[in-house]
């Protein structure tokens, strides 16, 4: 029993090795800024098929092929941004992970601080409500005061 | 302050509704459709052989002049395999001409497949490595391209054509596109 556990456990580990190996391609870049270059790209990348999964860390075949585009594209000598645009003009901007500032994203970009300054405003708004409430009180207890002041001195006399 | 008094105690309903909108408008997003960036744009250039006969070679020039569809497919690709009867059938009432690309494929089998389903398509280019594909920005098979007499690409169905998608989107845009002057 122990000895088919042992086994199986190896198995099953071996399997899994197997996985981790597979797809990761290692390209040759002519130096080491390419290589950089590489990697920061593929990390920046948004995998398409499993979309929380950047280009550099997805096993899917497409994020696959297009490591091994970018990597063409590096050792030809494009630029980063020659290389997002090329991506983006056939994906969208969706495999960007952090969308442009355009029309369509600004409530994206700016909706927070819209927020906070309605928040803000709302916390300004209440405290001068309650503020002005307060000193409602406190002039009807000077009054009062005075009252009590007038109906103790008669108490004396 | 009337005002405030008359909404006090609807607030909190009010915060729910909202919230409520939000989240029922995120179940009704799919996030695995990526909306193509390569709507009412030219298709790209391409070289790809053809997958019948081998020493003829397709290039955009395929598409120019009529309307057509592309739907990119595989052999390996089970979704694939339920669409196929439904490309044959669009083929079947000779309202548009439809090319394949065959995605990340194996020749033989991909001959085979064809021999054995029949072929819906007018002209099959193949392409193993998938580099023609991702000039189309395919992400998934099977995604099928509606191409204008221009060579624009008017609209994309990602995943399965179905007879109803045929029906209600693809058949009225093809007839619509078909008036459209070359």
């Amino acid at each position: 029993m122990r000895l088919i556990k042992s086994v199986l456990v190896i198995l099953l580990i071996s399997i899994s090795c197997k996985c981790f190996a597979e797809n990761k391609m290692i390209y040759s870049f002519n130096n080491n800024s390419q290589q950089q270059q590489f990697d920061t790209l593929t990390y920046e990348l948004r995998c398409l098929v499993c979309q929380n999964q950047n280009l550099a860390e997805s096993n899917a075949t497409l994020a696959a092929d297009l490591r091994t585009q970018i990597a063409e594209m590096i050792v030809k000598g494009f630029n980063n941004q020659e290389i997002v645009n090329y991506l983006v003009n056939r994906y969208g901007d969706y495999i960007l992970y952090e969308p442009p500032v355009m029309k369509k994203t600004w409530l994206l970009w700016f909706g927070p601080f819209i927020l906070l300054a309605v928040g803000l405003s709302v916390l300004y708004i209440a405290v001068y409500i309650i503020r002005r409430r307060e000193n409602k009180l406190s002039e009807i207890s000077t009054i009062e005061k005075q009252k009590i002041k007038r109906i103790l001195s008669a108490m004396e006399e | 302050m009337i005002f405030i008094k008359l909404i006090k105690p609807i607030i909190p309903l009010l915060i729910l509704i909202s919230i409520g909108f939000f989240l029922w408008r995120g179940l009704a997003i799919n996030p695995t459709l990526v909306p193509s960036a390569l709507i009412d744009k030219q298709i790209p250039e391409f070289n790809l052989r053809n997958l019948i006969s081998p020493q003829q070679t397709l290039s955009k020039q395929i598409f120019l002049g009529h309307v057509s569809l592309l739907n990119v497919w595989a052999t390996w690709c089970t979704v694939c395999a339920n669409e196929y009867p439904v490309l044959i059938d669009i083929k079947n009432t000779h309202l548009v001409t439809i090319y394949g690309l065959d995605y990340k494929d194996d020749r033989q089998t991909a001959l085979r497949w064809i021999k054995k389903y029949g072929n819906p398509f007018a002209k099959i280019g193949f392409d193993p490595e998938g580099t023609t594909a991702i000039n189309w920005g395919v992400y998934g098979t099977p995604e099928t391209f509606v191409i204008d007499k221009k060579g624009i690409i008017r609209y994309k169905v990602i995943g399965e054509v179905s007879h109803r998608i045929w029906q209600r989107i693809l058949l009225p845009l093809i007839e619509k596109l078909q008036r459209e002057s070359t």
